[in-house]
């Protein structure tokens, strides 16, 4: 062939050069994602400046952090001595010293072991809700939890959270009883009439009768005693667990078509949702007593957990109801065509696509609830973040400490808020069936 | 059925409140019956009321709790302490939720009268002070004209605030904070010239400083503040216990009756009104429906006012309070107890 002759044709491949300097690698991303223009390069260089400025102002003072004195002079004394006169630094030592108090309140210290068994027992309870791998029959334990948690956090005779629990079997029983007898709606009525009753007039007396004949009982504790993040935790999943399931029935309420069930449930919503949580707090704490008879002991956390649970339950109503509204009619039509009756429509169809759709809004209202918690100090007791750290800077060791407490309680509940965000996140992606 | 199920309940509580109201039983009898006594405490302040690091309360308020617990049970463990807050003291005192309350509460004329408060003492006379930088080179109060002054908000310290300076024809721009530990804050990071609230809370405050000899206390105090423990309207009774219990701790200081020697002087004392404070001679423990060793119980659970003062807010503690008014009267101070006979 000619290959020698025509020099001009290239017979091999050039070989690849780098793409230029500013097409590729970190030139690139910065370009593009920090200097794309004027405008964004300003912003780019007054956000890199106010990161280094509030780095440079926190980090010398967390670098001197003292972990171990027992008050804040002897803290201020030893940063002196280790970083000569002037210096300041973080004093962690007053979250080393009052770490229990942090977590447990006055609750009393040899019982710690029940608010600690409580708390484990809770994600084994909460597991199974959460992750649909886990074996199903785990769920019967997490519907007897309440009972367990109620009477290890509470202590007194085991036969209380026992006959409450058998409340629900006697609604079951009459439920079942009464359906082939008078039908439905009847049978629901009988549901919920039963156990009223049986909580009302008969759980209080069954249990003291079971307590003479069976004793077992755990010392018990008294809510005056709660505090700390128990008290946070103890209101906020207590209010959360309770609220969803609430909320869904008002959200029915409203949409349903009987008109004293509707009225009642927009009645109640809009009231819940045009008071400040603190009014409601305020009311259940103080002109209740007022009405109550004299010496009544109406448990104040008790009280409170009613509070927060209608309030929150009135947020998720209308985030559920928001789902309600985004399916589309036909859904609705199909299971009518299919001829479920309502109860059957809404479990197999309607609720598990309205709730998919509903998971940001309902994850936002349980983390709203849960810092929530922390306003319980305006009532009295004693909440993490201001209670026990007004506490703890009374006693004349630790007077004068002020973000360190803050700064701990605060990661502490952004632990779980995250915890919860990122979980939303997660059922989310795993529920997703359209394939944008 | 229902409906009428809860009507029912609800005329039946309706029924039993009416009745409980008229038979108006006494708190000193509720008290004894439940053999706990129910007593209101501040959430926390320094020296006054605060829990240590076992969940024990200790401070000058508590140690009046353990003196009434002690003289109604002879026990001062008898005490469930109720923290309470600014907003709803008043409130836990008239429903019923506390027995009294002793919780650095100034008595007033509105306070005592409009809202059916009894005030039974003065466990502590205070007034408000002004704290400033030493380097604003002010040394009276008479000086703060045009200054920024941090002020609890909704406290009689922000209404003898406004007073004062209208008085003396000054102005002033107030800088509104909510506890005492943010005012701390706002003070110390340059938010106002000068810091007001009771001048026991500003020593306090000023002995946390990291840099206490920098900032002086005025020496004006501008307005009187006793402090004391509060009962319920119409229950003079049980007030007359607290009221009494209260007297024998400053009788006893003046008297010379300290924790130490107490058992000694109620054998061998040969002063009368020792021996009847001590119950040793007479039984005015019965007359307000006590045991005869009432007042010494009383003084036992944490000595006399002088120890107890001492041990909580006085100059050997980081507070380091002077006694001042708070002295005997036959130290210049205004503490005077009407005689034990």
């Amino acid at each position: 062939m000619n290959t020698s002759t025509s020099t001009f044709v290239r017979t091999e491949m050039l070989p690849q050069q780098t793409p230029p300097i500013t097409e590729a690698g970190a030139v690139k991303w910065v370009r593009e994602n920090l200097f794309s223009s004027v405008l964004n390069g300003i912003l780019t260089v007054l956000g890199v400046a106010v990161v280094v400025y509030i780095t440079l102002q926190i980090a010398p003072w967390l670098s001197r952090s003292v972990w171990v004195a027992s008050s804040l002079s002897e803290c201020r004394q030893i940063i002196a001595d280790r970083y000569g006169e002037g210096a300041t630094g973080a004093c962690w030592a007053v979250i080393r010293e009052r770490w229990p108090q942090y977590l447990f309140g006055f609750y009393p210290s040899h019982l710690y072991w029940r608010p600690v068994l409580t708390f484990a027992l809770l994600c084994v309870a909460v597991a199974p809700v959460l992750f649909d791998k886990l074996p199903r029959q785990m769920l019967w334990f997490s519907l007897v939890y309440p009972a367990v948690g109620f009477w290890l956090l509470w202590g007194g005779s085991v036969w209380v959270p026992v006959m409450a629990l058998a409340g629900f079997a006697i609604g079951y029983a009459a439920a079942k009883i009464v359906q082939p007898l008078a039908g439905t709606i009847v049978a629901t009525i009988a549901a919920v009439l039963a156990p009223v009753l049986w909580w009302l007039f008969l759980a209080g007396p069954a249990a003291d009768a079971m307590q003479s004949i069976l004793p077992i009982a755990l010392q018990g504790v008294r809510s005056r005693e709660f505090g700390g993040f128990v008290l946070a935790f103890t209101i906020g999943f207590t209010g959360i667990a309770f609220s969803l399931p609430l909320g869904v029935m008002l959200a029915l309420g409203r949409q349903s078509d009987m008109f004293i069930v509707n009225k009642l449930s927009v009645g109640f919503i809009e009231f819940i949702r045009g008071v400040p949580l603190i009014t409601l707090l305020f009311t259940a704490s103080l002109l209740l007593n007022y009405f109550l008879p004299p010496g009544t002991d109406f448990d104040i956390i008790l009280r409170v957990i009613i509070m927060v649970v209608l309030f929150a339950a009135a947020y998720i109503a209308e985030v559920v109801r928001g789902g309600l509204a985004a399916l589309p009619r036909g859904q609705y039509e199909a299971a009518d065509a299919l001829g479920l009756d309502y109860w059957k429509a809404q479990r197999l169809i309607i609720m598990p696509q309205a709730l998919k759709i509903s998971i940001p809004g309902i994850v936002s209202t349980f983390i709203g609830l849960f810092k929530d918690t922390t306003l319980v100090v305006f009532v009295g007791l004693l909440d993490p973040l201001k209670g026990i750290t007004d506490a703890v800077r009374a006693s004349t060791d630790w007077k004068g400490i002020y973000w360190e407490p803050y700064i701990f309680v605060g990661a502490i509940f952004f632990l779980f808020c995250f915890a919860m965000s990122r979980y939303s996140m997660y059922l989310e992606g795993k529920l997703k069936t359209d394939h944008r | 059925m229902k409906q009428s199920v809860f009507l029912g309940t609800l005329a039946a509580a309706t029924l039993f409140a009416g009745v409980a109201m008229a038979q108006g039983t006494s708190t000193l009898d509720t008290v004894k019956a439940r053999g706990e006594l129910n007593c209101g405490v501040n959430t926390g302040l320094v020296g006054f009321a605060a829990p240590d690091a076992s969940g024990n309360w200790q401070g000058f308020d508590v140690a009046v709790c353990k003196a009434v617990a002690a003289a109604i049970f002879g026990d001062a463990s008898k005490v469930v302490y109720i923290p309470t807050t600014s907003s709803d003291r008043f409130e836990q005192l008239t429903s019923g939720k506390i027995d009294f309350l002793v919780r650095n509460t100034t008595w007033t004329f509105s306070r005592d009268t409009d809202l059916k408060m009894d005030f039974v003492g003065v466990n502590y006379y205070d007034g408000q002070g002004f704290m400033v930088r030493k380097d604003l080179g002010v040394s009276s109060a008479k000086e703060l004209n045009g200054a920024t002054i941090c002020i609890q908000t909704g406290t009689t310290t922000e209404l003898n605030l406004a007073d004062y300076f209208k008085a003396n024809n000054m102005a002033y721009t107030a800088v509104p904070i909510e506890t005492n530990a943010e005012g701390e804050q706002q003070y110390l990071a340059g938010a106002c010239d000068a810091y007001t609230t009771d001048a026991s809370g500003l020593a306090a405050t000023r002995a946390a400083f990291a840099d206490p000899d920098n900032h002086i206390i005025l020496p004006e105090i501008i307005s009187k503040e006793p402090l004391g423990p509060a009962v319920r309207h119409g229950d003079s009774a049980w007030g007359d216990v607290i009221r009494w219990t209260m007297n024998a701790l400053v009788a006893a200081e003046e008297f010379g009756i300290t924790s130490a020697n107490i058992d000694e002087l109620a054998t061998s004392s040969q002063n009368p009104e020792v021996q009847r404070l001590l119950g040793s001679s007479d039984n005015l423990g019965a007359m307000i429906g006590l045991d005869v060793e009432w007042a010494k119980n009383a003084i036992k659970a944490s000595g006399n006012y002088g120890e107890i003062f001492a041990a909580t807010i006085g100059e050997s503690t980081p507070i380091g309070l002077a006694r001042g008014l708070n002295a005997q009267w036959t130290q210049g101070g205004l503490l005077y107890t009407p005689p034990f006979r």
